[in-house]
């Protein structure tokens, strides 16, 4: 089905400096479903995102947006489709007020200062951080400075919306929160991408996994299926989330994602 | 004999009308791996800064109670001079890269230069710290064009070739990949064996669980409690901390499996494993 894809690339490749090729030809195809690209530091994740914003360019091949080639858009035109919150809040925050932060992408790419306003109270809200609108955001600690970055981009109701280790420095009921803003943004029909190291999450929050090794895709499935690949996880210095190794260890040839799900099946079976 | 005690330590920061730390008093033997636990905000990153020296002598404020590392009360010291003693991995790595720096190499041999080692002596040590981060390849590269995790190890190498006495890592493996994240916390338990005292601070409960000798939890800048993890796990009220227990002990509390001998829940993979696998066979 054609409108399933979203963003399509094509024999993808990129390098920062000649001869150090970082993304080595990658053919794939993001769709509806919610995404986790997972894999080791260095793999190219965050420089694949780079490359769907349009801050970097492909050294060779394609992205198709939609199914026009992004090469015929600038940074700010792809800026009203594909939002994206980056690794480090630092490189995103810049105004001296909460509430100007999150409205700033909204106006950027045209949205009147009124609807702007309303984007950017909903996303606080979203994000639990409404009282904090009139704060300053460098005397926010990491935590809260990231779900600012979160709820900047929320704010921009762009098609896709990218997270680079949104879990950074949250406690339990901040990656709890997060989860839920997640499928709430693929419920309204946004396609969400983000790169993640907490395979626990991965495990209970998404659809799809896809793992980069080396500038490679080693693993594309849904997460149930990609979670069953333990030996080709280690090679791509992964792990199975904790139960899921829980439950191997045991000698359960079922594969389960979550410790409600072993819980339920171990219950279900003492009847 | 103990290497740091901290005794019922109260702090503000300049301009805030509540206490960050509000009468922590605990103390932690030479070689021991102490978890820190507690929600965001709780008082995590404040008292590891009051570990380094930094609270109160960089932040000021209004402090009370006392910090001793050996028979040294840390405020009444220079931080610099602390900093051959207690070492930091900050929170947020992409504030500690000095931004001085033009190689990975030279940001590690920072912290070292002022040390006064012998030249021989700092190049193996800086060696070692890149190899175990496993960094080695980026020496010569600009620290800013590093991946975020990149960042990170080059942030825990640089603070390692300094081998202090005590190391307090703030949230250190963050951005780690899942295997370098094992490999750090395999890394900092060997320095702890040695006789390193280390304090971590992290929401990865699993980790917490299987590499802590003791484990303290704040809350609110209250001290809530101190003890082994299992005791720590085993708590109805964690809650209200907003502390979720590992898998592990989420797993078996739900099956009213506990350790007989301990009374205590199953904290690591292992103990839920060795209490879980006769039920499996029996079915
Ligand atoms: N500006 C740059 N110049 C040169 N090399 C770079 C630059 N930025 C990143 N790299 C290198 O490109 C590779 C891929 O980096 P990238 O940031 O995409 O990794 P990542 O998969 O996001 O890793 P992490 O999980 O650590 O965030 C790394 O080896 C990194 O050192
Ligand atoms: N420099 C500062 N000036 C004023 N208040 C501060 C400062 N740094 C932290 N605080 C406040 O002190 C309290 C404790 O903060 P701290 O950073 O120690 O928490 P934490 O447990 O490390 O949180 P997190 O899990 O988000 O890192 C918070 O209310 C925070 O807002
Ligand atoms: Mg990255
Ligand atoms: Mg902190």
């Amino acid at each position: 089905m054609d409108n399933n894809k979203i963003l399509e690339m094509k024999a993808l490749h990129f390098s920062y400096t000649e001869g150090d090729e970082i993304l080595k030809g990658l053919d794939f195809v993001i769709d509806e479903r919610s995404t986790a690209i997972i894999g080791q530091n260095g793999a190219g994740k965050t420089t694949f995102v780079k490359l769907l914003k349009g801050l970097l360019r492909p050294t060779s091949g394609s992205i198709h947006f939609e199914g026009n080639d992004i090469a015929n858009m600038t940074v700010a035109q792809l800026a009203k489709h594909i939002g994206m919150v980056f690794q480090n809040p630092n490189d995103q925050i810049f105004k001296n007020r909460v509430i100007d932060e999150v409205m700033f992408g909204p106006l950027k790419i045209g949205m009147a200062e009124s609807v702007a306003k309303q984007k950017a109270d909903e996303a606080l809200e979203l994000v639990g951080l409404k009282d904090l609108a009139e704060k300053n955001p460098y005397d926010l600690g990491l935590s809260s400075r990231k779900l600012v970055a979160i709820a900047s981009i929320i704010a921009m109701d762009t098609k896709v919306i990218i997270f680079d280790e949104p879990t950074i420095a949250q406690d339990y009921h901040g990656k709890e929160l997060i989860k839920s803003v997640i499928r709430k943004l693929r419920f309204e029909g946004k396609t969400v991408i983000t790169i993640i190291h907490d395979m626990d999450f991965v495990a209970d929050t998404f659809e799809r996994a896809i793992v980069f090794a080396k500038g490679n895709i080693l693993l594309d499935g849904t997460t149930r299926d990609v979670f069953a690949k333990e030996d080709i996880l280690k090679e791509a210095y992964l792990e199975q989330p904790n139960v899921t190794k829980l439950c191997q260890s045991l000698g359960y040839d079922e594969v389960f994602l979550t410790t409600e799900e072993f819980i339920t099946y171990q219950k279900a079976k003492a009847k | 004999m103990s290497k740091i005690v901290v005794e019922n330590l109260k702090y503000k920061y300049p301009a805030t009308d509540f206490l960050a730390l509000d009468g922590i008093s605990f103390s932690a033997k030479a070689g021991e791996f102490i978890g820190i636990i507690g929600k965001n905000g709780s008082g995590k990153s404040t008292l590891c800064q009051a570990i380094a020296g930094l609270v109160p002598n960089f932040y000021k404020g209004s402090y009370g109670g006392k910090v001793m590392v050996d028979d040294i009360e840390v405020k009444n010291v220079d931080i610099s001079d602390l900093c051959e003693k207690v070492g930091t991995v900050f929170q947020n790595p992409f504030n500690q890269v000095t931004g001085s720096k033009l190689t990975v190499y030279e940001e590690i041999s920072f912290g070292l230069e002022n040390l006064g080692i012998p030249k021989e002596e700092m190049i193996q040590r800086i060696d070692e710290a890149m190899e175990l981060l496993d960094i080695t390849k980026y020496k010569d590269r600009n620290p800013f064009d590093l991946s975020g995790g990149q960042m990170q190890r080059m942030a825990i190498a640089s603070i390692i070739a300094m081998q202090p006495e005590v190391i307090v890592l703030d949230e250190p493996t963050s951005q780690l990949d899942p295997q370098g994240r094992e490999e750090v916390y395999q890394a900092v338990q060997k320095l702890s064996k040695k006789g390193i005292t280390i304090f971590m601070v992290e929401h990865n409960m699993e980790k917490i669980a299987s590499y802590s000798d003791r484990v303290l939890i704040i809350d609110d800048g209250k001290q809530i409690a101190y003890d082994t993890p299992q005791k720590i796990f085993s708590r109805d009220d964690l809650d209200e901390y907003g502390i979720e227990a590992p898998a592990f002990t989420k797993i078996c509390r739900e099956l009213g499996k506990k350790n007989p001998v301990t009374g205590c829940y199953p904290v690591t993979l292992e103990e839920a494993n060795d209490l879980l696998k006769k039920d499996k066979g029996e079915m």
